[in-house]
């Protein structure tokens, strides 16, 4: 099977092959011209597979092989947060009483998910040090530009029109992009040398023309800014508000609250920092938490709890900026964020940071030899190294990244953020072992060998992956994004 | 890919242009060291007939696998002709960036722009020291 | 460990922290449980809570509870599919890559267009997504949406726009329900990038496409279509209607109900919009060996390439929900869905039909539905929704919840909007009838 070629479902697809089964029609059968007239009905069915379930159950079943997960090895992706998916969070989140809700089904029948949520809330404020969360945004970009949208909002309650927002030279693209999107521009901070602000640079840049700062903390270097304080003092006294990216909490749980840092809005992604699986790209979530002085711009509705004891929307909320999403948010990836908190605890949570940023350490103090450092400092839950030193060979760090798949490891992230070049971005989590950080580091030793007496190999890497590298320039020059099939040639498709 | 080369015939300018004169008009193209930068080529969007470019304007952007940049015009024109080839086939941008891979022709909109460009050498001496 | 990093205690990788911003005290979260108590206290939140899968549910409006196949939970709880993430190295995510190609192209066939991305939040934000798409492209600065275009739908695009995109603009509907084409002709002029319809409309109401795709064109607008995608088993293609962009909420396809997310969104655009769809898009192509393989292309239109130059800033898609709704899909098959969608017309048609015949109840979408309609009720629709849940039914949603995205004389306090699916039987929809009569009749004696 390995070699022959590898067949979507519609070309496994035959001659009316089913899988399904339908209750019974138990009402008239009324024509089909009575139902819909002619001029909207289909005039011919949509060209979906026609298997039996044992096929289905294959196919999907093959193609889950041909993947790595969490479960499959270690998964040291910067900035993802890659970290094991515990199982009774999926038990939880399909408990009828959670997954069988309608978004519109009366309150009274929906008390427990209303207590879920009101009581997350609480929660990620208590971790954030801040005061009031929205669970509505449905990841952590759409987090970003709900409290962009925010800002925008308490500015204008203030009278003023502020232009431009301040985004790090390491930030995530997502950044700029949300800073777009919500009518501002994008303006650079660059780094100094140790890899945080550049204060001077800031002080510079800050007039009255800017709303807000964005930032990690720690960066996307793995490093803690420790001017944070300073950098906040100085950005509310240009009247700015700022905003921190939730992307790498995993480093501070219990050690540092952003709040207390100096931040005004906070995102989290539940899917990184509270083990929600990442699905292959998704669902995620992107709640997030502000600072009194903005509850009043949050999305509707907010869930809030009566004298009685009871649970509710509140959706008359007269200064909201509205609705970011349809419903409330995603309430199956809550669940399972819900549970993960439930289940650690307060000291759960900070072990959880003690142990990622111990795992990041001792993963850089095992590879620093091999590649170069950019900042001599201690890094928090993961570290960027540059693989430049492999140039002299003709490797690059994609090779590196990609000869890791044949030693039963995910790469690393590669080539962000851009101000190292040739970077590597490791994030090992603290759900790894001292025995799987130790694998890793063999490996990479191994690799780095390799890339002196097999340079060749490495350029070509992976070796033993279902596919080798794969030609992304054709699939980007003449894009074949979907099934193609004989009868449908020709007509420009 | 072709060889490092920069053509002793044509004009350049700073943002990795290069310009080739024709009576009235000028033809535009990216360099060497701009193909080389972006690696392969995957898509050009160009401006349409009839459209005015702007000396020092972005005219249209070049994608890679990994990356856009922007074409940035070394004169100011109205474009008379796209090269209609890279719609479908972007690689010739990579393969030969002086003759197949060349972009727009547009007719100069005044005389003495040429003489603002790099010749070939100082094209050559701006790269070292950049 | 801490030797080998060269720190005495784990408090000294901390070290770099100021001690202004360290929290000393722990936090102030409930204290950890092992995980038998762990379960047990989810499970009495959810014990808490009666799911309108346990009733005779009638609500809809966007929502829809259809049997969702064994088939889709064996293959989404894969940890493969599940716990991996996002595709960026290819060689060794070929299962993901291939299961969104084929989730593309199966909603390129259901929706007629060219190319489909690898899926959105919501159906709300695909729409905020496609009129971004529609200003970017056409350059013009306002957006014409009929009233029919589920209210969330609108709000979710008015917000996130405010400072960015074309402004939107709502026509009203007239009386049945149904989108006048006239009416949005006369809202369209040159500065209008899209015009928006719903298919089938929120109040259940079938749209004529082909008309409003005049309208739009004429103008030299682009036509967005919001389709209910169980509906396109039935129902024409949007795309063979005219259709520029197509959006809507898939979650029917192989997701549960989940108290409103994660759902499915999904966008599909003709082929010249290509390069302009927001999202992850999947293609094929082939390695270095010749042998087939799937990878993400076209990055260079998102955020990560592009930054601040994006002209979308998605990042992550519902990949696990897109994965579960080609496994439905699969597993209805070209046969499956017509039949389900026929099925669920049938039955809706039957109960509006009987609803129609109590004294009182009046229709409120006028024209053919398919599995969703709206009818008048001569009290409070919420009341008599309240009135019914002892008696095991969950009545619809009452329509005057939405009232303030609608146009202010439309009194819609008695406008329930019912929708049927294949879960419901000829039994449960008689005695509902019934039920929604003794309700009409104790309400006329004044039983309130």
């Amino acid at each position: 099977m390995a070699d022959a070629e590898r067949r979507t479902i519609y070309e496994k697809s035959c001659c009316g092959r089913r899988a399904f089964s339908l209750p019974a029609l138990d009402v008239a059968e009324v024509p089909l011209e009575e139902l819909v007239p002619a001029g909207l009905r289909r005039a011919a069915p949509a060209r979906l597979p026609e298997v039996s379930e044992v096929d289905l159950l294959r196919h999907f079943t093959e193609l889950s092989t041909l993947n790595f997960g969490v479960e499959t090895g270690s998964y040291p992706l910067g900035s993802c947060t890659m970290k094991y998916n515990p199982k009774v969070n999926e038990v939880a989140c399909r408990l009828e009483g959670f997954a069988g809700l309608h978004p519109y089904q009366p309150e009274a029948l929906a008390q427990g998910a209303l207590e879920l949520m009101y009581e997350l809330e609480l929660w990620l404020a208590e971790i954030a040090g801040l005061a009031r969360t929205t669970l509505q945004p449905a990841a952590g970009a759409h987090g970003e530009l709900t409290g962009l949208l925010i800002m925008r909002a308490y500015h204008e309650a203030q009278g003023r029109a502020p232009k431009c927002i301040l985004i790090p030279d390491t930030a995530h693209g997502t950044n700029p992009a949300s800073v777009v999107i919500a009518g501002y521009e994008p303006v650079a901070v660059p780094s100094d040398a140790r890899g945080g602000v550049d204060l001077e640079a800031l002080e510079a840049l800050l007039d009255s023309d800017i709303a807000g700062l964005m930032l990690t903390n720690p960066n996307t270097l793995g490093l803690f800014d420790e001017n944070i304080t300073e950098i906040a003092r100085l950005v509310h006294e240009a009247g700015g508000l700022l905003y921190y990216d939730g992307a790498n909490s995993n480093a501070v749980l219990g050690i540092s609250r952003p709040g207390d840092m100096g931040f005004d809005i906070v995102h989290f992604n539940p899917h990184k920092t509270f083990s929600t699986p990442h699905g292959g790209g998704g669902p995620g979530a992107g709640p997030i938490v502000v600072r009194d002085i903005l509850e009043p711009f949050l999305p509707v509705p907010l869930v809030e709890k009566a004298e009685n004891g009871r649970f509710f929307f509140e959706y008359d909320r007269p200064r909201s900026i509205g609705k970011m999403r349809t419903f409330a948010g995603n309430f199956g990836v809550l669940v399972r964020a819900y549970t993960y908190i439930r289940g650690l605890g307060p000291d759960g949570l900070r072990r959880v940071s003690e142990m990622a940023v111990l795992n990041a350490n001792y993963m850089l103090e095992g590879i620093r030899d091999l590649f170069e450092v950019p900042f001599e400092r201690r890094c928090m839950h993961e570290f960027v190294v540059s693989a430049s030193p492999l140039k002299e060979h003709g490797v690059r760090a994609l090779d590196v990244a990609k000869r890791m798949l044949d030693y039963g490891l995910h790469p690393p992230t590669t080539y962000f953020p851009q101000i190292v070049d040739e970077a590597l971005m490791f994030e090992p989590t603290e759900t790894e072992s001292r025995d799987d950080l130790d694998t890793m580091i063999a490996a990479l030793r191994a690799i780095v060998g390799e890339a002196e007496t097999q340079p060749g190999m490495l350029r070509e890497a992976p070796m033993t992956m279902p596919v080798r590298r794969l030609d992304e320039a054709e699939a980007a020059r003449h894009p074949v994004l979907r099934q193609r099939y004989p009868e449908d040639e020709g007509d420009g498709a | 890919m072709a060889d490092e080369t920069y053509p002793q015939d044509l004009q350049y300018h700073k943002e990795h242009d290069w310009v080739r004169a024709d009576g009235e008009d000028a033809v535009f193209g990216i360099t060497w060291f701009a193909q080389d930068s972006l690696g392969e080529i995957v898509y050009v969007d160009l401006p349409e007939v009839g459209a005015e470019v702007t000396a020092g304007s972005s005219y249209g952007e070049l994608e890679s696998v990994k990356a856009v940049s922007d074409l940035v015009a070394p004169l100011a024109g109205e474009v008379v002709d796209v090269n209609a080839l890279l719609q479908d086939e972007p690689q010739h941008v990579n393969d030969d960036c002086y003759g197949e891979g060349w972009l727009i022709r547009v007719r100069m909109s005044a005389s003495g722009q040429l003489g603002e460009l790099l010749d070939a050498d100082a094209y050559k001496t701006f790269l070292d020291e950049a | 460990m801490l030797a080998a990093v060269g720190v005495a205690g784990v408090e000294d990788l901390f070290s770099e922290i100021p001690e202004q911003v360290r929290r000393r005290e722990p936090l102030a979260l409930p204290t950890a449980v092992s995980e038998a108590e762990l379960l047990g206290e989810l499970r009495r939140l959810a014990a808490a809570d009666t799911p309108a899968t346990s009733l005779v549910n009638f609500l809809g409006a966007g929502v829809y509870d259809h049997y969702v196949p064994a088939v889709v939970d064996a293959i989404v709880s894969r940890s493969e599919f599940a716990t991996a993430y996002t595709p960026y190295q290819p060689e060794r995510s070929q299962g993901v890559l291939q299961t969104i190609f084929e989730y593309q192209t199966a909603i390129c066939e259901l929706t007629g267009m060219d190319v489909s991305n690898a899926s959105m939040y919501d159906a709300g934000t695909a729409l905020a997504e496609a009129s971004l798409l529609a200003g970017g492209q056409t350059r013009r600065g306002r957006i014409v949406l009929s009233a029919g275009v589920h209210p969330e739908y609108r709000q979710v695009l008015a917000t996130e726009t405010a400072g960015y995109g074309p402004r939107p603009q709502v026509v009203d509907l007239p009386e049945g329900a149904i989108t006048d084409p006239q009416a949005l002709a006369a809202a369209v002029d040159a500065d209008t990038a899209a015009v928006v319809l719903q298919q089938p409309n929120f109040f259940g109401a079938l749209e004529d496409l082909a008309a409003v795709a005049e309208v739009a064109h004429s103008a030299g607008a682009l036509f967005v279509v919001v389709a209910d995608p169980l509906s396109l088993g039935l129902l024409e293609a949007p795309g063979a209607l005219g259709a520029d962009i197509v959006v809507g909420e898939a979650q029917a396809f192989g997701n549960a109900m989940n108290f409103g997310g994660p759902g499915l969104g999904y966008m599909a655009v003709t082929r010249k919009l290509m390069r302009r769809i927001p999202g992850r898009l999947v293609g094929e192509t082939v390695d270095a060996g010749g042998k087939r393989g799937f990878v993400l292309t076209l990055q260079t239109r998102e955020q990560h390439i592009r930054r601040q130059k994006a002209t979308s800033n998605i990042c992550s898609n519902h990949a696990l929900n897109a994965l579960a709704a080609l496994v439905h899909l699969s597993w209805l098959g070209k046969q499956g869905l017509p039949e389900l969608a026929e099925l669920c017309a049938r039955k809706a048609a039957h109960l509006r039909a009987r609803l129609l015949e109590v004294p009182g109840v009046d229709a409120f979408t006028a024209g053919p539905v398919f599995r969703e309609f709206a009818v008048r009720l001569p009290g409070s629709a919420a009341e008599l929704v309240e009135a019914l849940v002892p008696q095991g039914f969950l009545a619809g949603v009452p329509a005057g919840r939405f009232a303030a995205e609608f146009d202010a004389g439309a009194d819609l306090d008695g406008v329930l909007l019912i929708a049927v699916t294949e879960k419901r039987t000829r039994a449960e929809m008689d005695a509902f009838v019934g039920a929604v009569a003794d309700h009409m009749t104790g309400a006329e004696v004044g039983r309130g």
